[in-house]
């Protein structure tokens, strides 16, 4: 394949993953920016999202796009049940504090672990693609759905910018993402914001997780990488701006496919990672955030 | 009795205790606690850098591999003695976090946190990239005949005890008498209010970049040793799961304790080893444990009986 | 002593027999050496419990339980009862070598087996042979072969991966093509495949004109596709891991239902993946290697039928309880063979406690033919005594109407390699 289609297709497949990948950031810039707490267990709410569409595609009978679209609308509102749950059970009680938080998150990372193992199984389950769309470009075939992630992420992300910009919940968010105690000395009830808050992280992880499993498969120990590239991009994207991080995911997105043209595949990734490290070191408050003094 | 002297009583006590364990304790559980010493002394050195010293790094396991794979390279392929790559491992895991400090330690708090992480991930992805030396994932062993020490053969139960008790007793005296010199003290200033204390006079960054290549040269001392007491070296022992490892270790024995990182990683090998006796489902043990452990000990069990009277505790 | 205990009433016989029995094992077997001990035979399982492992883990587990009703039920070993001790080594190397440490200074097991992923097997042989303990894995890995391991290291369940791949390379380059395009895991698994292949297939009168080594944890393979030449004869492909199904579907989605080189892939992709799945039409046509037919074949041995039974699955190789449970079939006979192999050694060295554990290995080395039966039903297979190796038949399947079908099974020539080891000159 020449060139030029070649970069084309490595730029598509940057797409998906960046959209993908700016969904779960987002969720985690949202806890990390407004609760200011490492949630280690991120990835582990996006591997349920996965999960929990296996079983509700499986369980709903029916063309595939039905079971899809329950999945859509279930699983994310199902894990994030979960996660309230456990910011009220537990990272309450701890009073947010950051040391205790990161080990019981890695707790609750346990937990969701062996859940999915005892109760899903360890193998990797497909799940059917809503529809099967071959599109035809000149130079290759591209599938279809994949198109359509992209564009549903979008739709959610920018549904999720008119929930912060535009309403009086996202004003509630913001306010106390700035500051807390003022926030609560105006009679906003902090706790359950923060409850709120981890649930919509956990929500977007899951919503997330579900756009990519007709991809990818459903697996229990797949929530390891988003975990960790989510993180990276919220931390580069700047802490507190979600444009940042939507930015910062498309550079990662985008760039992972794009090295592996040029160099051998591990070495791009050594160099991708290196590359994430000193952008970081030569402009610490990342690209859009805020110099903390 | 002086505050002095009841650390010192307590430190030297943990130390004869241990020494007696080797004799006293079944076969399994001093084969277990060699590990644990081992891992211990990873974990204080984590504890340097983040119990004290207020650095939260996310890629220690780069300085742990550093070390394991500084020593097991010269020996397997270069023929090094036991000794000679030793020394080697510990230097590669303080040069290796110098390196790292000079570039990282410009960032602070999360950033920080991201950029040793990738750090050590990229680490891991170059010792997979060298497969062919380093036999990547699978890893090599260290042949037996290559891990005898000063005439001591490692490969034997109580030559290997003694020497990973040797090895620990060396890493806590050492951080004792750091924790309660005034370099210690200043890093703990660092810790507390950074700029107060470059007010004060002190330069942070000599200060933190110190105190990360000390954290590197015990996290490089602890991966050089596994390695030759075990006769492993994998590239599994450089990945994320290493960086998390001391780290849980030290929230749970208490960061900024001396004995909370023995006592962490103590109580999570137990941890597993226990519940994988009474349940397949040993992870959900764990993770239940871990969150009732933060639950009713936040500040880890040293730091919380610290809080409750123990004020002497170092 | 004729005391009447509550709901008993034993005779003198009994309790003087009874008396006997726990004496007897009590006994110390190397004080007594004629005493025929009542005391079962332990034997530690590594298992693959939780971690990367775990699909295989919980197969391995299977046909381990199976094969061990089927020694008690013929008596166990030596007259005595056979226990396995599974413990969790969550597909890590650390907790591989810490619960080798368990089963020999805990449990006092006689020897330890079930180990399938390389790096496992790696970092528990050093503190295998530390402690003497006999340690059959269950891998395929070439590593016991290559002559790193120890003495009491073995492999004699399982053929080694360069055994299989130098075996296909004949057949892939009369039947398929010449000109081969390797896509493969950019670690040493991977690498493993490359080393065994490239040589083979030049010595069948083919090449290798493209390798694709695609870096761990890759999600997505798209990208790497276009690199395939376009005068590729044959792809062969053994992408491993929970991602493997996206590049099925994705090597489907490139190539559409458009002209496509020949495809060769190995089973360990779709292990204990459905062969019918949506997504997976594109693999109609295609061949894979097995090391057991999944799928029952008309010209199955006698004892197929038996073994499928005692470990629960049909004739398309699922689980009898779930036929959307599809079993590891092409690996999971090494622990099952592995544990008959154990008796076998056992009796020839008239095995009697730990302290013979020396003596079977000498026992397992002096195996040589290891035919085809219910002990074996993977096939006949040779152990080489001096690499601690065991050599047999591979099997080439294509994939026709969503099954499996087998089209050619290797000679065992196919698969020799010289020596590369002699573990009997090393000592215990």
């Amino acid at each position: 394949m020449d060139f030029g289609p070649f970069l084309l297709l490595a730029l598509m497949e940057g797409l998906v993953t960046a959209a993908v990948l700016a969904l779960t950031a987002v969720g985690l810039a949202l806890v990390f920016g407004v609760m200011r707490v490492v949630n280690v267990a991120h990835g582990e709410f996006f591997m349920l999202g996965a999960v929990a569409a296996w079983f509700v595609t499986t369980w709903i009978p029916g063309p595939p796009a039905v079971g899809f679209i329950a999945a859509l609308v279930l699983c994310p509102l199902l894990v994030a049940s979960v996660a309230a749950l456990a910011d009220t059970l537990v990272l309450k009680r701890l009073n947010y504090d950051p040391d205790a938080t990161i080990v019981a998150t890695i707790g609750l990372l346990y937990i969701l672990q062996q859940a999915a193992l005892s109760l899903y199984g360890p193998d990797a389950r497909p799940v059917e693609a809503p529809f099967t769309l071959r599109v035809q470009f000149p130079w290759f075939g591209y599938s279809g759905y994949k198109l359509a992630v992209i564009a549903a992420a979008a739709v959610i992300l920018a549904g999720v910018w008119l929930l912060l910009a535009r309403t009086r919940i996202g004003l509630v968010m913001r306010a106390t993402q700035i500051d807390r105690e003022t926030a609560r000395a105006f009679g906003i009830n902090v706790d359950r914001v923060y409850a709120g808050v981890f649930a919509l992280g956990a929500g977007l992880a899951a919503v997330a997780a579900v756009l990519i499993v007709p991809i990818q498969q459903a697996h229990y120990l797949m929530g390891h990488d988003p975990l960790l590239l989510s993180f990276i991009v919220v931390i580069i994207g700047g802490l507190g701006s979600l444009r940042g991080t939507l930015v910062a995911a498309l550079l990662i997105g985008l760039s992972d496919g794009v090295i592996s043209v040029f160099f051998s595949p591990t070495l791009a990734k050594i160099l991708a990672t290196l590359f994430v490290a000193l952008v970081l070191v030569f402009r610490p408050q990342g690209l859009m955030g805020r110099r903390t003094a | 009795m002086s505050v002095a002297a009841k650390v010192w009583a307590l430190h030297l006590g943990v130390l004869a205790a241990l020494l007696a364990a080797q004799v006293v304790l079944p076969a399994y559980h001093a084969g277990n606690l060699a590990r644990i010493m081992v891992l211990a002394v990873y974990a204080m050195g984590f504890n340097i850098a983040f119990g004290y010293t207020g650095l939260l790094s996310l890629g220690h396991a780069l300085f742990f591999g550093a070390g394991l794979y500084g020593m097991g390279m010269l020996v397997a392929l270069a023929g090094w003695g036991a000794g000679a790559a030793l020394v080697a491992g510990i230097a590669a895991g303080g040069a290796m976090a110098l390196a790292v400090g000079l570039l990282a330690l410009r960032t602070a708090g999360v950033s920080f946190m991201i950029v040793t992480l990738m750090f050590a991930q990229a680490g891991y992805l170059t010792i997979l990239y060298y497969t062919p030396y380093t036999r990547g994932e699978e890893g090599i062993v260290i042949d037996r005949a290559a891990r005898v020490l000063l005439g001591f053969d490692l490969s034997q139960d109580v030559t290997r005890y003694l020497a990973a008790f040797a090895l620990f007793a060396a890493a806590l005296l050492v951080k004792l008498a750091l924790v309660r010199s005034p370099f210690g003290r200043v890093m703990v200033a660092m810790r507390e209010n950074e700029e107060r204390s470059r007010m004060l006079g002190y330069d942070p960054f000599r200060i933190k970049l110190a105190a990360l290549v000390l954290s590197g040269i015990y996290a490089g001392a602890a991966g050089a040793a596994y390695g030759l007491l075990f006769g492993y070296v994998g590239a599994s022992f450089a990945s994320i799961q290493y960086s998390i490892l001391p780290l849980l270790y030290v929230l749970l024995g208490g960061a900024g304790t001396v004995l909370g990182p023995f006592l962490g990683a103590a109580l999570m090998f137990y941890l597993i080893d226990l519940a994988s006796g009474i349940t397949t489902a040993h992870l959900l043990v764990v993770g239940v444990a871990l969150l009732v452990l933060v639950l009713f000990a936040p500040k880890g069990i040293l730091g919380a009986l610290r809080d409750r009277g123990l004020k002497w505790l170092p | 002593m004729t005391s009447r205990l509550i709901g008993l009433t034993p005779s003198r016989r009994t309790v003087l027999g009874g008396l006997a029995a726990s004496g007897a094992a009590l006994a110390l077997p190397a004080r007594f050496a004629s005493a025929q001990s009542a005391a079962p035979i332990k034997l530690g399982f590594q298992l693959h419990r939780t971690g990367i492992g775990a699909a295989y883990g919980r197969w391995y587990e299977r046909t381990a339980q199976a094969a061990l009703k089927l020694v008690n039920d013929g008596g166990g070993i030596n007259g005595r009862p056979v226990e396995i001790l599974f413990e969790d080594d969550g597909t890590d190397p650390k907790r591989g070598a810490e619960v080798m440490e368990k089963f020999a200074s805990q449990s006092n097991c006689d020897a330890v087996f079930g180990a399938l992923f390389s790096h496992v097997v790696v970092g528990t042989a050093p503190r295998a042979g530390e402690l003497k303990m006999p340690y059959l894995v269950c891998s395929e890995g070439h590593h016991v072969a290559s002559g790193k391991m120890n003495r009491w290291t073995l492999q004699p369940g399982i053929t080694d991966v360069k055994s299989q791949v130098q075996a296909m390379a004949p057949w892939i380059s009369e039947t398929l093509g010449k000109k081969v395009t390797m896509i493969f895991p950019d670690y040493a698994f991977g690498h493993d495949h490359r080393d065994a292949f490239v040589p083979a297939i030049q010595a069948a009168g083919g090449e290798v004109i493209e390798q694709i080594a695609i870096p761990p944890t890759e999600t997505s393979f798209t990208r790497y596709l276009p690199r395939i030449p376009s005068e590729t004869e044959v792809i062969y492909h053994v992408m491993v891991g929970p991602a493997v199904l996206t590049f099925v579907k994705e090597l489907g989605e490139f190539y559409g239902s458009g002209d496509r080189p020949q495809i060769f892939g190995f089973i360990d992709s779709l292990e204990a993946v459905n062969i019918a799945s949506p997504g997976l039409e594109f693999l109609e046509g295609t061949h894979f290697w097995e090391g057991h037919c999944r799928y029952l074949q008309p010209d199955a041995g006698e004892h197929e039928a038996t073994y499928r039974a005692a470990v629960g699955v049909d004739d398309n190789g699922a689980s009898l309880a779930d036929p959307k449970d599809i079993s590891t079939y092409a690996h999971m006979f090494s622990p099952w063979e592995t544990l008959f192999i154990l008796k076998a050694g056992m009796e020839a060295a008239g095995y009697q406690g730990p302290a013979d554990r020396q003596k079977l290995v000498e026992a397992i080395e002096a195996m040589t033919d290891m035919p085809y039966g219910i002990e074996h039903p993977q096939g006949a297979k040779t152990f080489n005594g001096k690499t601690h190796q065991v050599f047999g038949l591979q099997y080439i399947s294509k994939v026709e109407g969503g099954k499996l079908v087998k089209v050619h099974t290797t000679s065992p020539e196919d698969g020799i390699y010289p020596d590369e080891a002699d573990y009997t000159t090393m000592s215990f």
